[in-house]
């Protein structure tokens, strides 16, 4: 007779303090030992944690009216524009925006020390910001202009929408060209001189739970160091993806977009980020728990480092160019021993993501789910799977109709 | 004699005294003044480029420190501040000299300063800005 679980049953246990939660790095150790039904017996739920750069990361704010009221139609917060194409004094900060006069790239590799990640940051550290926005004046909304400064606490609300987060496996990035690049994976030395990957392999949510049994549009997880939700799966969502015989994709494959109240969360799992030649993002902690429903759970949990492949491209010319050539496939334990082979020559890595933090993501979900502060969601709906035939498309040009 | 990065301290006391004139004028050196912070009645800094003959030198800073100001060679460095570190490893393939590295299984960024080699490529890499030019750190000689 199988172990089966309800998220009912769970959340009771969670409730009365019966719950047993383990990390995602803890388990592996704990099926090693005791077989995999043992395990779905005696764990119910498993934490994972990630903390990487994600740049399709951002904030709603509605800023609330002046006197006399004003359509913004434009917004900078500490000189970052944020999207104010929705009602009155509503926007959308994106974690990529830069400053109206940025330098860019006109001074190779450019700098890009402030931008829209860091603007968050700076809220959730509690620091005040240069507001300003602009309005054409309408009968309405007639004021023209305002400048002033604000706090989080000044912000009617603000939370956390993120449209694509928590990649399910990502690209090794190298570099077979003459000249060092420089790109969203980091600085990429000539002649394969380095590898980087950006993934907390056996830790990082989606790799846990490979075909979304457990993760969808409800899910309540740490996000920002605060309370967040799964909102809807995350853009270039792509389930279909070619997986291993574990199920656990060979590369990018599932995202999730992420919604959260942002006052409650934390600057220090909300980092404005720079990546020298490219751009800003924000670097996010996210944590997601993992219901143990049955054995199959626990054999998805288990997962480890060794048994998660990821592909090793050329960010010179294949990833640029789109020719969807890799070079290699290599494990996370490969990745995280600091030195991977690639066409018989042995090529340095190191990562963007932080192990050392998606650890410490997993083990905080983890007390609060066992001081009984945090339960399950369970999802209204699941992420689109393997079955769903979702294809990813690129964007063709065509001469008007 | 090459030009040397000096860093002067100014108690409140002195800072209306022409000590820079004095530079100049008594022991012939060579001054520029890279940075200042010099204002009435408060505590002042001051980084030059000072250059001289050797007994003009010594004597000037010499001069200075009688006049109660606090001379320091500048040392430049790198230091890396811990509660900005998020430990992802960015700097590790970059750093040419070893001195950032990840220490395994823990994974955590390691940074060894003495094999520092103050080559700067970090402070541009760091892409949280953890890596840290220290200036003013030096003491003495």
């Amino acid at each position: 007779m199988g172990v089966k679980k309800t998220y009912a049953e769970i959340n009771e246990k969670i409730k009365s303090g019966k719950v047993v939660v383990v990390t995602a790095e803890e388990i592996i150790g704990m099926v090693a030992e005791k077989g995999v039904e043992t395990v779905a017996r005696e764990v119910d739920v498993v934490t994972t944690g990630t903390f990487g750069p994600m740049c399709s990361s951002g904030a709603f704010f509605n800023f609330g009216h002046p006197k006399p009221r004003i359509k913004m139609h434009r917004v900078w917060m500490n000189g970052i524009p944020a999207y104010t194409g929705i009602a009155a004094v509503d926007a959308y900060l994106g974690v990529n925006e830069l400053p109206e006069h940025d330098p860019l790239n006109t001074n190779y590799p450019g700098e890009f020390r402030y931008g829209g990640g860091h603007v968050i940051e700076d809220l959730l550290a509690g620091k005040t910001i240069k507001f300003e926005a602009t309005g054409y004046g309408t009968d309405c909304y007639p004021r023209r202009k305002i400048e002033t400064y604000l706090t989080l606490d000044d912000i009617n609300e603000a939370f956390l929408f993120n449209p694509r987060n928590a990649y399910q496996n990502y690209n090794v990035a190298t570099n077979v060209s003459d000249k060092t690049i420089y790109t969203y994976l980091g600085t990429l030395k000539p002649r394969m001189g380095n590898a980087h990957y950006c993934s907390a392999g056996q830790l990082s949510p989606l790799l846990n739970d490979p075909y979304y049994r457990t993760i969808g549009i409800g899910t309540r997880i740490f996000l920002g160091g605060g309370v967040g939700y799964v909102a809807w799966n995350g853009t270039q969502h792509n389930p279909c993806a070619a997986r291993g015989a574990n199920g656990v994709p060979l590369g990018g494959a599932g995202t999730m977009a992420v919604v959260g109240d942002l006052k409650q969360m934390k600057p220090e799992w909300l980092r404005g980020t720079s990546f020298r030649g490219y751009g800003t993002t924000m670097t996010v902690g996210i944590g997601v728990p993992i219901p143990i429903l049955d054995e199959e759970m626990v054999k998805f949990v288990s997962v480890k480092d060794e048994d998660i492949f990821a592909p090793v491209v050329d960010y010179s010319y294949d990833y640029p160019n789109g020719t969807g050539k890799t070079l290699a496939s290599v494990s996370y334990a490969q990745l995280k021993s600091g030195v991977i082979e690639v066409n018989g020559k042995d090529v340095p890595t190191a990562p963007l993501s932080s192990y050392v933090k998606a650890r410490e993501i997993a083990e905080t979900l983890k007390q609060w789910i066992f001081k009984g502060e945090f339960l399950l969601g369970e999802p209204v709906q699941t992420l689109p799977s393997a079955d769903s035939g979702i294809t990813p498309k690129g964007l063709v040009e065509r001469s008007a109709p | 004699m090459s030009p040397k990065k000096i860093v002067l301290k100014f108690p409140s006391g002195i800072v209306e005294k022409p000590l820079i004139y004095h530079l100049v004028k008594d022991y012939d050196l060579m001054i520029n003044i890279l940075k200042a912070n010099v204002n009435p009645s408060k505590e002042g800094s001051m980084v030059l480029e000072l250059s001289g003959d050797s007994p003009n030198y010594d004597q000037g800073l010499d001069f200075l420190r009688r006049q109660g100001v606090i001379v320091d060679y500048l040392s430049e460095g790198i230091v890396r501040n811990i509660n900005k570190c998020t430990h992802c490893g960015a700097c590790t393939s970059i750093c040419p000299s070893g001195a950032l590295y990840i220490s395994r299984p823990s994974m955590e960024v390691i940074f060894e300063d003495d094999k520092c080699v103050i080559c700067g490529v970090c402070l541009k890499t760091c892409p949280v800005k953890a890596l840290e030019p220290s200036v003013n750190g030096g003491n003495g000689k």
